[in-house]
């Protein structure tokens, strides 16, 4: 058992209050996931020709004002340390790829949690009202968000092993279920050239829908081959730089609920985690069927 | 009763300050006849799970929102109605009374129910009536995939459409569905429908309040006594 939600804001009002409205979501699926838990916030763009990364210390000493130095030296720009807890955000004068293969090399001690230019991963072991508390996540303003709280079954109790997890630039997944063919499918992934840091069946299914994405199949078309190529249990919320998208395995064990008003587009494992949102009394709510892929996206302007 | 009586009667409990708890409590106490009131509304329900479940008494209790898993389970003898979605396990093992939902069920919809009603307005997801043994469910909107699962007795209508291996491993349960039943599970297949079905369908709609269909438009589902009845002849079905 886990539990997901997702928040897709509609209006400014709810992008100024999305980590408020995040907390009250995930704090309601604290019972479905009390091993740990974590969040992709959508936020504050990085200007073009730079890029957002958001990296994990296990050092509680760590001296990311340091880092920040190390970077400007390296790409220029006034990077500045944006911490919260264990983690911190860095907006370089550098392409994603370029600046994460310089932080592999140079600080191999630290993890990239994302990378892109919109998002922002944030997990943690422990109680997801300690990680609301650490993290402070009811400060976060941005366009959508992701969160997870987990019950590990497949795999370790690690930060690592916490979700959301990156699957290519700007691009996350959380999970509510098990994969069974895993262990197979990583080590194909891993023949086309996919990395992986865990033992974990959720980040082969990131793994998955990364390497889809990279061969060019939309983001629609990734979840759909979901459907063929993954053995196992899922709800998968997936986000994207532009919104997010929801997908069930045809058997449709593990719950989900969506609902809707002009304000916001909300979906979470169970619908206390939605009830908590503004006028959630009114909202339109769906069980999504199983094996459809439900996506939304921001228009782009 | 006048309106006005009925207000007055009804015993309000608000989730949003009262622990669900000692609302389940207060209505466990009233089994076996014991003094309370028969009337009870529940406000600010918020996807709570397991409300108003496991009644054993002659009360109404009206729900005034969405709910979460478990609503109504082990219903016996009461009358729920859920002004608004009910999470899975809907009214599971009810065993008397009746459980109305306004809005959708998810799945496992009166599973393993041995009597009494259940009435989903809306759709009901997968899984709807798993095991019945005895309920009678009544969906007006559609069914998911694996409805009426090794349902063994009692009556299954649907008046939109069923999803994908309706009635798989059916026993003795009788399924009636309207709309397009897409793919029929192991051993389930269609049947007649004669007179006395048209009666006994007429009587269920009438239970569920649906009075615009006609019970002719139904096409009727059981078991083809296949799976479950043993013979040696049949091994090569297995």
């Amino acid at each position: 058992m886990c539990g997901i939600v997702g928040l897709f804001a509609k209006s400014t009002e709810v992008e100024e209050r999305l980590g408020e409205h995040l907390a009250a979501m995930l704090a309601q699926m604290s019972d479905r996931g009390p091993d740990s838990a974590g969040v992709a916030v959508y936020r504050d763009p990085a200007p073009s020709g730079a890029s957002k990364l958001t990296l994990f210390s296990s050092d509680p000493l760590q001296d990311w004002d340091a880092l920040a130095a190390d970077l400007r030296n390296a790409f220029g720009g006034a990077p500045e340390a944006g911490v919260r807890a264990s983690h911190a955000v860095f907006v370089v004068d550098a392409e994603a790829s370029e600046a994460e293969a310089w932080i592999r090399t140079a600080h191999p001690e630290l993890r990239v949690m994302s990378a892109g230019q919109t998002i922002e991963i944030y997990k943690e072991t422990g109680r997801p009202e300690e990680f609301i508390r650490q993290f402070s996540l009811g400060d976060f303003h941005g366009t959508h968000a992701l969160g997870h709280t987990r019950m590990a079954t497949e795999s370790r109790v690690t930060t690592a092993g916490s979700h959301p997890f990156s699957t290519g630039l700007d691009v996350c997944l959380v999970h509510n279920g098990s994969l069974s063919n895993h262990n197979r499918l990583r080590e194909e992934l891993r023949r086309q050239g996919i990395e992986f840091q865990t033992e974990n069946d959720t980040e082969v299914a990131a793994g998955y829908l990364a390497w889809r994405l990279r061969e060019g199949a939309s983001l629609e078309q990734a979840l759909e081959g979901c459907l063929d190529d993954l053995d196992g249990f899922y709800t998968f919320l997936v986000g994207t730089a532009d919104g997010f998208a929801v997908l069930r395995d045809p058997i449709a064990c593990k719950p989900a609920v969506l609902a809707e008003t002009d304000e916001w587009v909300a979906m979470a494992s169970e619908w206390r985690a939605i009830a908590v949102l503004p006028g959630a009394a009114a909202a339109r709510a769906w069980e999504p069927a199983p094996g459809v892929v439900y996506a939304w996206e921001r228009q782009k302007v | 009763m006048t309106e006005a009586a009925e207000t007055t009667a009804a015993e309000v409990v608000d989730l949003a300050s009262t622990p669900l708890r000692e609302l389940n409590q207060r209505l466990h106490d009233l089994a076996n006849g014991a003094d309370g009131p028969r009337r009870w509304r529940i406000l600010n329900p918020n996807g709570a799970h397991a409300v108003a479940c496991g009644i054993d008494a002659e009360v109404e209790v009206e729900i005034e929102g969405h709910v979460g898993y478990y609503c109504a389970g082990m219903n016996k003898l009461a009358t729920v109605r859920v002004h608004g979605n009910a999470g899975p396990g809907l009214a599971e093992n009810i065993t008397s009374g009746t459980v109305v939902v306004d809005g959708n069920a998810s799945q496992s919809a009166g599973a393993t129910g041995r009597g009494g009603l259940l009435v989903v307005h809306g759709d009901a997801a997968a899984r709807c009536g798993i095991s019945m043994k005895g309920v009678d469910i009544v969906v007006r909107g559609s069914v998911g995939h694996l409805s009426g699962f090794m349902a063994q007795t009692g009556r299954l209508v649907v008046c939109g459409d069923a999803g994908e291996s309706l009635g798989d491993s059916i026993y003795e349960a009788r399924v009636y569905v309207r709309g397009e039943a897409s793919e029929l599970g192991a051993d389930c297949v269609e049947k007649e429908l004669r007179d006395e079905h048209r009666a006994e369908l007429a009587e269920l709609l009438l239970q569920a309040g649906i009075d615009d269909l006609d019970p002719s438009d139904f096409r009727r589902y059981g078991s083809a006594r296949r799976l479950y009845n043993f013979h040696v002849d049949n091994a090569g079905a297995y």
